[in-house]
């Protein structure tokens, strides 16, 4: 077993990958992707549906044949030596991909025979598991009556019965109650601190903001890379509230406006993301002319940006030309 | 190739197997069925065919020829009437299959020679037709039968035995079980591999075991094992069945049967695989089956003889593994041969298994594109 304590797994670098691209016929799934992840951390791969994320996850585990690019992965080169890989890393499919009709034991067993864990070690890993994940009042269970929660904690043993250096997780948590999902991610941390590198994807802002790293694909390409709060601090002085008694109206004025990228209402205010070249006091000037030129009364105030508007701000971006354009 | 492996894709197929109930229940009820089937229905020796008779002769001459039309069995009296009109009547309206006019003046035509008896026919079944050529050859002394009854040109009358060359033993069960056992087992093995790689597929599973260590080879193979005793016990049960219903006899070496039909059970697991392969869908796969399942049991000889066949259909049917099981299983069955007497049909089996086991294994890349 290669356990996340042998020497080649001690590199900074999990996951290299440059020039990353994935065509499907005419369409360009993934579009120039580079990515570096770091080791022993939780990678987060931010995206609405349909960005490319599941397809970069199935190449760089080696899954999906890249159409160009290079990736390393734990220093091995994909997909050259992806079968070599395959004993390294942990992959949890966005659909659930255990057998619904082998009970949660026997789905256990089969995944541990087949990754060439021997009788005796799998029984007392399994065991393990059951009690990690509390299964135990449960092993005899067919999977496939396994509620949402449940079946995504199965797939995550099944996923580290063979002590990955890496585990892939593809949106584990979209069909999953938000209870079962902290649980979840409770889970993934206790194996990133055990030394696992965590690469999972998500649509989710809140679990988004809980990765240590964070990559956002929209369309096929990288659009913004980094900690959640480098990402939201530089957005510094771009998102502004505006309180105010008629937000419907406010709101109409506003999206007209260029220079104004986003506006959300929440409740009576609205929350307003300002356009790149805008430092907060032109965007604060802008907003307040264009509010009293219609009329209105608003009261406009500068807030810390968050992770929705770092969001917003990477996927509203202009224009931009294929890279991988054939 | 891990042992582990491999013998945990095997079981896994088996306990799946065991909860699933349709295919589990699949495995005896198509072998049963078929052979009820087979054996009692669809019997192409026809037998007990309504028939009218109409003698009008009333001689102990023209009783005895009816007497002895009768004895063939091919033929039930279930009305006895005046005139061959009443006959005629009868057969339009589908009370009788066959009737049978004796003239009154049976003795006079006996003594000249001339056609002494009438078989009148329902030609709308080709199956009574053939019985009326039966009975046309049924001899009388000193006649020669009706030449315009609807039969081929009447044999010489006389000491020729016609019950002897219409045996009845021929074409009946005995020689449908043998190459029933072929029947079956490709229909249910190329089916059950069939459907199998496809369901992994369908059902998101094979995501995950393409993203393990486990090689092509070990899930074909392991995929491919439970059913080779699946298949064995298929065979157990039509052996068993037809000894029993049928008194189909063994009459070379038990073990040659089984090693003939393992040899078939894995040509036919290989095709299944193959199928696997290539299907996107249960559904297609099911359909693929069809398009093997077909020729098979048209060309293969089981239901109509290889010899009779164009040219054409014959090398089509050289490619299908049932033809050569269906040579080799009636040689060892009915003729009491050993698998070494029928080495070209062993090896083509077994050459085929090979070239389609490669092709699948080939095939089946581990990407999901």
């Amino acid at each position: 077993m290669n356990a996340p304590s042998s020497p080649g797994s001690r590199a900074d670098t999990a996951i290299r990958a440059r020039g990353l691209c994935k065509r499907f016929g005419k369409l360009l799934a993934v579009d120039d992707v580079d990515l570096t992840v770091p080791a022993r951390q939780v990678y987060g791969f931010l995206g609405p549906n349909g960005s490319g994320k599941s397809t970069t996850i199935r190449m760089l585990c080696g899954l999906l044949l890249p159409s160009a690019g290079e990736i390393e992965v734990l220093g091995l080169e994909v997909p050259k030596q992806a079968e070599v890989l395959r004993s390294r890393v942990g992959y949890m499919t966005q659909k659930f991909s255990l057998f619904d009709d082998l009970s949660v034991r026997e789905n256990l067993e089969f995944i541990a025979a087949v990754q060439g864990i021997s009788r005796v070690v799998a029984k007392t890993r399994i065991d393990e598991l059951l009690v990690r994940y509390r299964f135990e009042g449960r092993q005899h269970q067919l999977a496939g009556t396994l509620s949402g929660g449940w079946r995504q904690r199965l797939a995550l043993a099944c996923a580290v019965i063979h002590r990955p250096e890496l585990l892939f997780l593809d949106e584990p948590t979209s069909a999953v109650d938000p209870e079962s999902r902290r649980d979840f991610w409770e889970q993934l941390f206790m194996l990133a601190d055990a030394g696992t590198t965590i690469m999972v994807s998500t649509h989710l802002m809140d679990e988004a903001e809980r990765c240590h790293r964070l990559a956002i694909l929209d369309r096929g390409r990288l659009v913004a890379d980094g900690t959640p709060p480098e990402l939201a601090s530089a957005l510094a002085g771009r998102t502004l509230l505006i309180e105010t008694d008629a937000p419907r109206r406010v709101h109409e004025v506003l999206a007209g406006i260029a220079g104004v990228l986003s506006v959300v209402q929440v409740g009576n205010s609205l929350r307003v993301l300002a356009g790149e070249a805008a430092d907060s006091a032109q965007a604060q000037q802008l907003i307040e002319t264009a509010i009293a030129s219609a009329g209105q009364r608003a009261q406009v105030s500068v807030v810390a940006p968050n992770l929705e508007d770092v969001f917003v701000a990477a996927t509203r971006n202009e224009a931009r030309r294929p890279t991988c354009a054939a | 190739m891990s042992w582990r492996r491999l013998w945990a894709i095997t079981t896994k197929e088996l306990r799946q197997l065991r909860r699933d109930r349709v295919s589990l229940g699949m495995i005896v009820g198509i072998p049963v069925i078929q052979l009820v089937l087979f054996g009692y229905a669809i019997n192409t020796n026809v037998r007990g065919i309504a028939a009218g008779i109409a003698d009008q002769a009333r001689t102990s001459a023209s009783r005895a020829l009816v007497m002895d039309m009768l004895a063939t069995d091919v033929v039930a009296p279930v009305a006895r009437v005046e005139t061959p009109q009443q006959l005629m009547v009868m057969i339009r309206r589908g009370e009788i299959g066959v009737g049978i006019v004796v003239p009154p003046d049976f003795e006079q035509r006996r003594h000249d020679g001339r056609p002494v008896a009438q078989v009148l026919v329902d030609g709308s079944d080709t199956a009574v037709q053939a019985v009326a050529a039966q009975l046309a050859q049924v001899p009388v002394d000193g006649a020669v039968p009706d030449p315009r009854a609807p039969a081929r040109s009447t044999p010489p009358e006389g000491a020729i035995s016609v019950v002897s060359f219409y045996n009845p033993e021929r074409r009946s069960a005995v020689n449908i079980v043998p190459g029933l056992i072929g029947v079956i087992l490709t229909m249910t093995m190329v089916m059950f591999t069939g459907i199998a790689i496809v369901r992994e597929h369908e059902r998101g599973n094979m995501e995950l075991l393409i993203a393990t260590p486990l090689t092509s080879a070990e899930l074909m193979i392991g995929k491919v094992l439970p059913y080779i005793a699946i298949g064995l016990l298929q065979v157990s049960v039509i052996l068993a069945l037809g000894r029993w219903l049928f008194a189909v006899p063994v009459r070379g070496s038990l073990f040659d049967v089984y090693v003939a039909a393992g040899l078939l059970i894995v040509a036919n697991l290989a095709l299944g695989l193959l199928i696997s392969t290539r299907a996107r869908s249960q559904f297609q796969a099911m359909q693929m089956t069809m398009f093997v399942f077909l020729p098979s049991i048209l060309l293969s000889g089981f239901l109509f003889p290889f010899a009779g066949m164009p040219r054409i259909a014959q090398w089509l049917a050289e490619v299908l593994p049932l033809t050569h099981f269906v040579r080799l299983i009636r040689g060892v069955m009915l003729r009491g041969a050993g698998l070494a007497e029928l080495w070209v049909e062993v090896v083509a089996l077994a050459g085929f298994t090979f070239v389609m086991m490669s092709v699948a294994i080939l095939r089946f890349r581990k990407w999901l594109d």
